[in-house]
């Protein structure tokens, strides 16, 4: 296919997909306002915003899974209802979910079979998916073992079972939701070279993502939301990762995070040989040492699933490891009856975990029981045998005003926060505790810009205090911006530590995709 | 122990196994399609008065098998709306269902017939009789087969053969045809089901209804084939023992088949402590013995013995997310 | 995020479940042939027109104050305890051992021994379920259930076998010492000059189920357990992240709501028949499921729910005794409870929570609230 014919049919075809004026509300909060795109046929469109801009919700009012509150729909130049995931279906639209739709105890053929059969019996019907699939497989290099279970065959794998499933349905428009969140960099670029050869095939493919590496590297032209609203649709070889950055959050990123060099002191923890085996048996973290100094802040990078989360939880108190764990010179019980989030409290290591709505928070709780929550046994929290719910209030009160939570209300339940203030209302727990040692896991993860800023100068300033810290974080550009040091993990290891000075994008990236130094040396 | 009342026995066996087998069956299509359901004793109950009631009044047992089915089948429908349309605890809803057979039973006994909550005994063809299978007289003289055929195998109403043939059945519904996939599908992951294009709440009522009627028919079994005619809560708690047994046989129609007629044996056994005391010599309690299926089910369920997996989208409402 | 404000919550969703419940049943006795307005009267004379009917309605709301706060507190660890008959079966067995085997010197000693007793046999037949869920993920409503039909056969055998008087065909104890009889309410009124009926069966359990109802509050409310076992019921792993343990949580609150299942029986046991009979709980642990839920497993919401559970229940003992209408008419309204505030409470509040946020919408027609963090 030659440039001239594809612009030929640019300029002829109708839209493969055009939405006009799409809205849609969930209860009080606006998640689609007014959406308009036109998505041209055999291009790869990429819609691009920050977590919590509303580009699911469209896709999912596109794949018939929300129905729009106003708006229409038309693809390949019909305007098309569509109520359900059915119709979409019909309408040649295929959905690569960012959470997988498979069923994990049936094979690979029944998952692609599934509402899609020939005829009332399932024998006929796999024999002929099976022909497909081997001439699917061929045609865009979608190689799977179609016997093979979902449980037993990795994510990437079972990614492909969802693009294959779209393909078998005769999807010509692709949807694909963060395809590459829990890829790494060398599978993120397998998928981009079988995007690329659908595209070549004529496909339309739909790429949401929030990362900018991704739209610059793949897409033809680029939609960019913000806060439920279209900002600009621009052809991506006319735009640039700055522009685009700056359309997505509506201003200037200040990535930099003001900072005095650190001055690191004694050493704070000190990790020795750290594994961890689930209970499935697979080994999470396969020997991990680290050493994070009074007044530093380690940064730990990583593709998300790497053993990032279970090196919270062993620090955290809640999974059980072998190896050896020092806080301040003082062993940790990582086995026995000491292993958990109480004795990891008195040890001085405040934690504020990962995702702060299943871990950090009780969310129906209101704010001032969630202030109180992991350090309920406090004594200045008790009266007698009774909880002192007064101090509790008072105590949160004073911490609300401290961290600008807004709306300053104790009695609010916390589901009722803005990701931001629920954050902070986790953040003034964990850090007013003076505690020795800081975990921190993915700070600003679908917080609102305004709140990032003021968390990164809480952390910083905590380091200013001489405080260690471990920064858990999937956002390289936080990683750089915050860290002094950074220690990148892949598949349950450290790869390196580096002095965030003298490190770039590039050479962390090489990292987290598994390439070590001597491998990038000798060219792998 | 002689031949005789090793047949006897496994006679017996069959016909206190057929309601659990069919009440077991129905809670599969259920719980494998995601709907947990302890409603099955009501739904049984139910379906045993209406049955009893219909062919006391009507004279004729299949009308009274119809009305049994209609009423298990609305308890189900009720399950389904709490638990499928209202996304309501499926557990609550499954009390709440045993409660309301239990009550409702007797209440409209009580109306119809005055009969302190039983229907009048049922007689003629207002009640399933025995079958008697080609040749089972003109075997029955020769040894070991004979009576094996013409006691065991022949002589049980046609819902007993209709429940054994139900167990195949299943199994080829289940695990051979596109109804049966996406059946077991919706249990496990509604959530493809739903992105594939099929109806996750159609599937679901789909499930509810056909253990309605396998209740139904298992409710029907006991007024007018077991017993002739309705009493006060004659399901007497077997509901709860096919649930068990649905664990014991790990959500499988075969195993389903096994574990029922296991738990059929220890019923028949609680009649005969005779047999066990020649058996193994010491004198056991009926009491003791009637608990046994709960005792094993926990033993099961504690995964001492295999471990039971419940399908995992089991009694979880299904809400869209992405 | 909320919705509707917090009284619509707490009192408007149970009060519309319990109008449908009520209207569905008053349908039923139309049904067959009575009429519901003569049998609401019949019910409120016969369960609150003297003291005799008082009695019994409070007789029955202590047992169900007692099994309604053994659902609620295993409801806010989320956990669904069914299994209240068979502890209070067992809490029956414990009593009994205690009065016929302990020389009391006074009833007062009687009574703490045997509420001791009751609530360590109830405790420990929960105890056994709770261990299983909390070691070995089996799901405690199963075996709850399975322990109830296993409680039955137990009992059945030590009643048959071990506890029943030489020469008695009764699968009963026989009779407990005079020494332990329960000073009914008639005892405890009549210094203070009330005359109370001596024949009813409230005695001063009624009392020991109101403290348990005010202790539980305080222990659910405002002590460090009851702030960890909400937590645990709220989010597992939250609970985890806080360091509390779900091994440890599991099994203090079912041993908790053992416990106070197995309490019961001071009051039917000890005060009322003064022996353990087969049978004694008559479905009272399953009726817990019915007050937790319609009290919204709040002990004040449990203890006006186990009054009004206990006025249905003498209500409907008079009904049928005056009327053609059974008993059973009780489990009917009982079923009707629980599926309208358990089951089907979704249905009731769905359309409620629309009508909230039309009204709310209408006063604030530009919501002030930045859409900030739209499920994503």
């Amino acid at each position: 296919m030659n440039d001239k014919t594809d612009m030929e049919r640019q300029a002829t075809a109708a839209p493969a997909i055009e939405l006009k004026g799409i809205s849609k509300a969930f209860g009080p909060v606006q998640a689609n306002k007014d959406i308009s795109i036109r998505v041209m046929p055999g291009t790869i469109h990429g819609i691009i915003g920050e977590n919590g801009a509303g580009k699911s919700t469209l896709m999912s009012i596109l794949y018939g899974f929300y129905k729009a509150d106003k708006g229409e729909i038309f693809i390949s130049g019909q305007k098309t209802d569509i109520p359900d995931s059915q119709a979409a279906i019909a309408a040649g639209i295929g959905m690569v979910f960012q959470h997988f739709k498979l069923v994990e105890n049936f094979t690979v053929l029944e998952n692609i079979i599934l509402g899609a059969e020939d005829g009332r019996l399932l024998k006929p019907s796999l024999a002929k998916a099976r022909k497909s699939l081997l001439k699917l497989a061929d045609d865009y290099g979608l190689k799977v073992d179609p016997d093979a279970l979902i449980q037993d065959i990795g994510v990437g794998m079972q990614q492909r079972v969802e693009i294959l499933k779209a393909l078998y349905r005769q999807a010509d428009i692709l949807i694909l939701d963060e395809p590459t969140g829990v890829l790494t960099p060398a599978e993120a670029d397998q998928l981009f070279r079988i995007l690329g050869r659908l595209r070549s095939e004529g496909k339309t493919i739909i790429l949401i993502t929030h990362k900018l590496r991704e739209i610059m590297e793949i897409t033809d032209t680029v939609s960019v939301m913000r806060r439920g609203q279209m900002t600009a649709t621009v052809k991506t070889a006319e735009t640039s990762p700055a522009e685009l950055a700056e359309l997505m959050v509506g201003r200037k990123v200040l990535l930099r995070v003001d900072k005095v060099p650190a001055q690191p002191g004694d050493v704070v923890l000190d990790i020795h040989g750290l594994r961890v085996v689930d209970e499935k048996g697979v080994e999470r973290l396969r020997g991990i040492d680290l050493q994070v100094r009074a007044g530093e802040i380690l940064g730990v990078a990583g593709v998300a699933g790497n053993g990032q989360s279970e090196l919270l939880e062993v620090l955290g108190g809640y999974q059980t490891a072998t190896g050896t764990v020092h806080v301040k010179g003082q062993a940790l019980d990582l086995t026995g009856k000491q292993s958990d989030g109480q004795s990891r409290r008195n040890h001085g290591i405040a934690h504020v975990p990962e995702d702060r709505q299943r871990e950090g928070l009780i969310m129906d709780y209101h704010a001032w029981e969630n202030t109180a929550f992991g350090y309920h046994k406090d004594p200045s929290y008790r009266s007698g045998i009774l909880m002192n719910n007064a101090a509790i209030k008072a105590d949160t009160v004073e911490k609300m005003e401290r961290f600008d939570v807004r709306p300053p209300n104790p009695k609010l339940a916390a589901k009722n926060f803005s990701g931001g203030n629920q954050q902070k209302i986790v953040l003034a727990r964990e850090i007013e505790r003076n505690p020795d040692l800081l975990l921190i896991g993915q700070p600003t993860r679908g917080v609102d810009i305004g709140a990032i800023e003021f968390i990164h100068q809480q952390i910083v300033a905590l380091r200013d205090q001489g405080k260690a810290i471990l920064l858990v974080s999937v956002e390289l550009e936080e990683i750089l911006a915050l860290s002094d040091r950074v220690a990148v993990m892949f598949d349950g290891q450290v790869m390196g530590v580096r002095n965030a000075a003298d490190t770039d994008e590039k050479e962390l990236g090489l990292m987290m995709a598994g390439i070590t130094d001597a491998d990038a040396k000798i060219g792998v | 122990m002689d031949y005789m009342t090793l047949i006897q026995l496994l006679d017996s066996t069959v016909r206190l196994a057929t309601p659990l087998l069919l009440a077991c069956l129905a809670g599969l299509f259920s719980e494998r399609a995601g709907i947990f359901d302890i409603g099955l004793d009501g739904k049984m109950l139910a379906a045993a008065f209406f049955s009893a009631a219909v062919a006391a009044m009507s004279g004729n047992v299949w009308l009274g098998l119809l009305a049994g089915i209609a009423a298990s089948l609305a308890l189900s429908l009720l399950h389904g709306l709490a638990s499928i349309t209202f996304r309501g605890n499926q557990l609550i809803s499954g009390v709440a269902i045993n409660f309301l057979a239990a009550g409702l039973t007797v209440l409209i006994a009580q109306d119809w017939f005055q009969q302190g909550g039983r229907t009048p005994s049922l007689i003629g063809g207002a009640r399933f009789n025995p079958i008697t299978l080609p040749f089972a007289d003109a075997l029955e003289p020769m040894p070991i087969i004979g009576p094996l055929y013409a006691e065991l195998i022949s002589g049980h109403s046609i819902l007993v053969y209709a429940a054994f043939a139900a167990v195949p059945l299943t199994w080829w519904l289940l695990y051979r045809t596109r109804f049966g996939l996406r059946l077991r599908a919706v249990g496990e992951n509604p959530a493809a089901v739903d992105t594939a294009g099929v109806s996750v709440i159609g599937l679901r009522y789909a499930a509810v209804c056909i253990c309605g009627v396998l209740c139904g028919i298992a409710g029907a079994y006991l007024s007018t084939a077991l017993q002739a005619g309705f009493i006060k809560d004659m399901s007497a708690g077997r509901g709860y023992i096919a649930l068990a047994a649905l664990i014991f046989a790990k959500w499988r129609p075969w195993y389903a088949l096994w574990a029922t007629l296991l738990f059929g044996l220890f019923g028949a056994l609680e009649t005969r402590p005779d047999v066990i005391e020649a058996l193994i010599g010491i004198k056991v309690q009926g009491q003791l013995l009637g608990a046994l299926p709960y005792v094993m089910t926990v033993i099961i369920l504690a995964g001492f013995v295999g471990k039971a997996i419940p399908p995992r989208a089991g009694g979880e409402p299904y809400v869209k997310e992405r | 995020m909320d919705v509707m404000p917090k009284w619509a919550e707490v009192v408007l969703v149970p009060l519309i479940s319990l109008i449908l419940a009520a209207i569905l049943s008053a349908l039923v006795i139309l049904g067959i042939g009575e009429d519901p307005v003569a049998a609401v009267k019949l019910m409120v004379s016969g369960a609150l027109g003297s003291t005799y009917g008082w009695g019994y309605t409070l007789y029955y709301a202590t047992n169900f104050m007692f099994t309604g706060l053994c659902v609620a507190i295993a409801f806010h660890a989320r956990l669904f305890n069914i299994g209240g008959e068979g502890q209070a079966m067992l809490g029956g067995l414990g009593v009994a051992l205690a009065c016929l085997y302990i020389p009391w010197p006074h009833w007062s000693l009687a009574l703490i021994g045997a509420t001791t007793m009751a609530a360590l046999f109830g405790a420990a037949w929960a105890a056994i379920p709770a261990f299983l869920q909390a070691k070995r993920g089996s799901h405690i409503v199963i075996t709850t259930i399975m322990f109830n039909f296993i409680a039955a056969a137990v009992l059945n055998y030590i009643l048959v076998n071990m506890l029943r008087p030489k020469g008695s065909m009764d699968p009963a104890t026989a009779r407990f010492p005079d020494a332990t009889k329960l000073p009914t309410l008639h005892d405890l009124l009549a210094p203070i000059g009330i005359n109370f009926s001596k024949a009813a069966p409230a005695n001063i359990s009624l009392l020991v189920a109101i403290a348990a109802c005010f202790f539980l509050w305080v222990l659910i409310w405002r002590t460090r357990l009851g702030y960890e076992i909400r937590a645990y019921g709220h989010s597992e792993s939250a609970a985890k992240y806080a360091g509390i343990s779900p091994v440890k949580i599991t099994m203090i609150t079912m041993i908790i709501s053992g416990g106070l299942a197995g309490m019961m029986a001071i009051n039917n046991v000890m005060g009322e028949s003064e022996r353990l009979v087969l049978n004694a709980t008559e479905g009272a642990g399953f009726i817990g499921i019915a007050v937790a839920l319609m009290g919204r497993s709040h002990p004040l919401g449990v203890f006006l729910a186990a009054i009004l559970f206990g006025f249905l229940y003498q209500g409907g003992a008079e009904l049928a005794l005056w009327t053609s209408i059974p008993r059973e008419l009780i489990v009917v309204i009982q079923a009707l409870v629980i599926l309208f505030t358990g089951a089907l409470d979704n249905m009731v509040r769905m359309p409620l929570e629309k009508i909230f946020l039309s009204i709310r919408n209408a006063r604030a027609p530009k919501p002030e609230r930045k859409p900030v963090e739209p499920a994503e």
